[in-house]
């Protein structure tokens, strides 16, 4: 096991007991103990013990891989409908920050079908080198077949670091690729960066619903890999001046056994906005009292060009459907603006929307917890204000 | 069909806030619960036995007092339990954590389904599910909100995706991770809750599974925790009170200003 409390250090403080998420450390005759069955070397309680330095985690690792083998920042280009996805922008934007960083290349891996065009745009927005598998059999997005070449051009290019979005499809075959190459993932980070000493991914992401921050990393396997939240990172700007290499990999389908078989896409979202995507989020809860009044947070959203959202009690009441869920059972959202209609804030809900930019709440209650972290409070009624509200922005717009 | 249920012991999470003078966590009357998504995938397994028969297994790993997650799923109907701890195992990563588990599994004998919550509450990673189904070979589907039908052979069912879901269809054994829109998990009954009482739960440990010792815990984990800190809370901000003309007005100039809308 690879914690140890120095007990000439331990002054007995019990700074690290209130430092630890798993109840695993105790404090008898003013020395801490770790219950090392519930410890998960999280290192929080190291953070705690800083003034003291007791409390040390020693790294083990069998890998025996050459890290030295492995360069370059990897970006997983993610296409709906041949369209490349928004969050890839973000990818690319950040990608090219940390391959700068490094003094490495920026490759962009795109899986589709038909888009050698979007193939070679990619380099306009920061790619050093594109790799683009073109098969009719990657249009849609396939379990299998992505797992297995993204593994093929690991093993190919053994790229250091590789990030995709933390989205559906990201988060779905991104964890198969680390399974298969024994790499190091870091699933939904909100924060980037290297440690350029040891020229190592940090990737900082929320844990315990968005009440603690981690920063993991992978020393010793490659790639480093990270799924990164939509609408954190800046997305790249295009620059028609650069160039880059486009290598086009023709895939033999044959060779690779696809077992899941997709047989329909249902679209269910109300508006064409996606909320996961969206830059402003109305959303409605219990307060909104019906399922009509629901028109008045759809009124808003459309005359601010944004998307719908929902607390649990909203959906459960079945005004709107799931897909719309902001919060720990639902999706996880950082938008420009957010605006909470209705909702008292639960540790749950907030867990889905606490990081967005700015946050508007509208409640009767003036001691509703969703003020706590509200930019903007106001204390009134949401089924009156929502249409003041919309009435403001139709007649600017 | 055999129905093999991943779970992960987890604290309250509702409970779990921040002492705002001290910045650290509150963990003061945070109790043990099963991981709410893992409630969805007991069910669920639950209800496919009752339409087409079949024993429920449920696995865990963790401490020994994980024991008492595998007992609140028996409790819902379940049939067995299976414990997976060893302190060779402890400093397990998501990676080592689903080759463990992977290794675990197959001393079950057949299996023909396995379900996972799409993740787990504290860890939030949704990364085992898919690192089991890779490390046993298996086909994999995230993200499930309906099984619209199942045979011995295949499994149909829809996986919410951001815009919608897709209809899919995977050949069994297979592995699905699902969501909270699946299902309503029932309480326990009385006579179940006497049933995981009694219960036995079998151990399973480093030396009853085929597993490659430097790929276990500490040693087979890829990833660790450089850090973990307690994230600046934002604060109120302005709360306003008033007439709703005024409120109205408000908002709307600090709309504007945000440069958000197009």
């Amino acid at each position: 096991m690879g914690i140890k409390i120095s007990l000439e250090k331990c002054i007995g403080c019990s700074l690290c007991v209130r430092a630890c998420a798993l109840n695993a450390i105790t404090v008898a005759d003013k020395k801490a103990a770790i219950d090392t069955a519930k410890c998960n070397l999280c290192a929080a309680c190291v953070e705690a013990c800083k003034k003291y330095q007791a409390i040390t985690i020693t790294k083990e690792t069998s890998s025996k891989i050459n890290v030295n083998d492995y360069a370059n920042v990897a970006v997983f280009i993610e296409q709906h409908g041949g369209k490349v996805a928004g969050v890839s922008f973000e990818m690319l934007g950040e990608g090219r920050k940390l391959a700068d960083q490094l003094g490495e290349k920026l490759v962009a891996v795109l899986l589709g079908s038909g888009m050698a065009e979007a193939a070679g745009d990619l380099v306009k927005y920061g790619a050093d080198k594109v790799v683009y598998f073109d098969s009719p059999e990657l249009a849609m997005f396939r379990d299998d077949t992505y797992a297995a070449l993204m593994c093929e051009f690991v093993d190919s290019d053994k790229p250091a670091i590789l990030l995709a979005g933390a989205t559906a499809v990201g988060r779905s075959f991104i964890p198969k690729v680390a399974a298969r190459v024994w790499g190091g993932l870091t699933a939904d980070c909100t924060k980037l960066d290297i440690d350029t000493e040891r020229r190592l991914l940090l990737g900082t992401r929320p844990a315990f619903g968005g009440n603690l921050m981690a920063t993991i990393i992978a020393p010793h396997h490659r790639p480093q890999i990270a799924t990164v939240r939509h609408k954190v990172m800046k997305a790249a700007a295009r620059d028609d001046g650069r160039i880059g290499d486009i290598v086009v990999k023709k895939v033999d389908a044959s060779k690779i056994a696809e077992r899941t078989k997709i047989l329909d896409f249902v679209r269910e979202v109300e508006s064409t906005v996606n909320i996961t995507e969206a830059d402003i989020i109305v959303s409605g809860g219990r307060g909104m009292g019906k399922a009509e009044n629901f028109e008045l947070i759809r009124g808003l959203a459309e005359a601010l060009g944004g998307a719908v959202g929902a607390s649990r009690a909203a959906v459960d009441a079945g005004w709107i459907p799931y897909s719309h869920q902001v919060g720990q059972t639902g999706k996880t959202v950082c938008p420009k603006l957010y605006i909470a209609c209705g909702i008292s804030g639960s540790v749950q809900h907030m867990a889905g929307m606490q990081s967005s930019d700015y946050i508007i709440a509208i409640n009767k209650d003036p001691a509703a917890d969703i003020f706590q972290i509200a930019n903007l409070g106001l204390v009134g009624d949401a089924l009156q204000v929502l249409p003041e509200l919309t009435r403001a922005f139709k007649e600017r717009g | 069909m055999n129905i093999v249920v991943c779970i992960k012991q987890v604290p309250g999470t509702t409970q779990v806030k921040i002492n705002p003078e001290t910045g650290t966590l509150i963990r003061d009357g945070v109790e043990a619960v099963v991981n709410p998504f893992d409630e969805y995938a007991i069910e669920e397994a639950i209800r496919i036995k009752e339409k087409i028969g079949g024993n429920v297994l449920v696995i865990t790993m963790g401490p020994p007092q994980a024991d008492a997650a595998l007992r609140s799923a028996i409790a819902m109907g379940a049939d067995e339990g299976y414990l997976v701890s060893d302190r060779a195992f402890a400093g397990s990563d998501t990676w080592a954590t689903s080759y463990t588990l992977s290794g675990a599994i197959k001393t079950l004998g057949q299996v023909d389904l396995i379900i996972c919550g799409k993740q787990a509450i504290d860890g939030d990673t949704a990364q085992v599910g898919p690192g089991v189904a890779e490390m046993l070979g298996l086909p994999f589907v995230a993200w499930v909100r309906k099984v619209e039908g199942i045979t011995d052979a295949s499994i149909k069912v829809e996986r919410l995706m951001e815009e919608g879901y897709d209809v899919v269809e995977m050949p069994l054994p297979g592995l699905i991770t699902v969501v909270k829109e699946i299902n309503e998990p029932r309480m326990a009954s009385l006579k179940g809750k006497m049933r995981a009482k009694s219960a036995e739960i079998k151990k399973i440990d480093a030396s009853t599974m085929e597993v490659d010792p430097d790929r276990i815990g500490l040693k087979g984990s890829p990833t660790q925790v450089f850090r973990s800190f307690v994230p600046e809370r934002k604060g109120g901000g302005e709360k306003i009170t008033g007439e709703t003309a005024e409120l109205a007005q408000k908002a709307a100039s600090v709309i504007q200003n945000l440069g958000v809308v197009k």
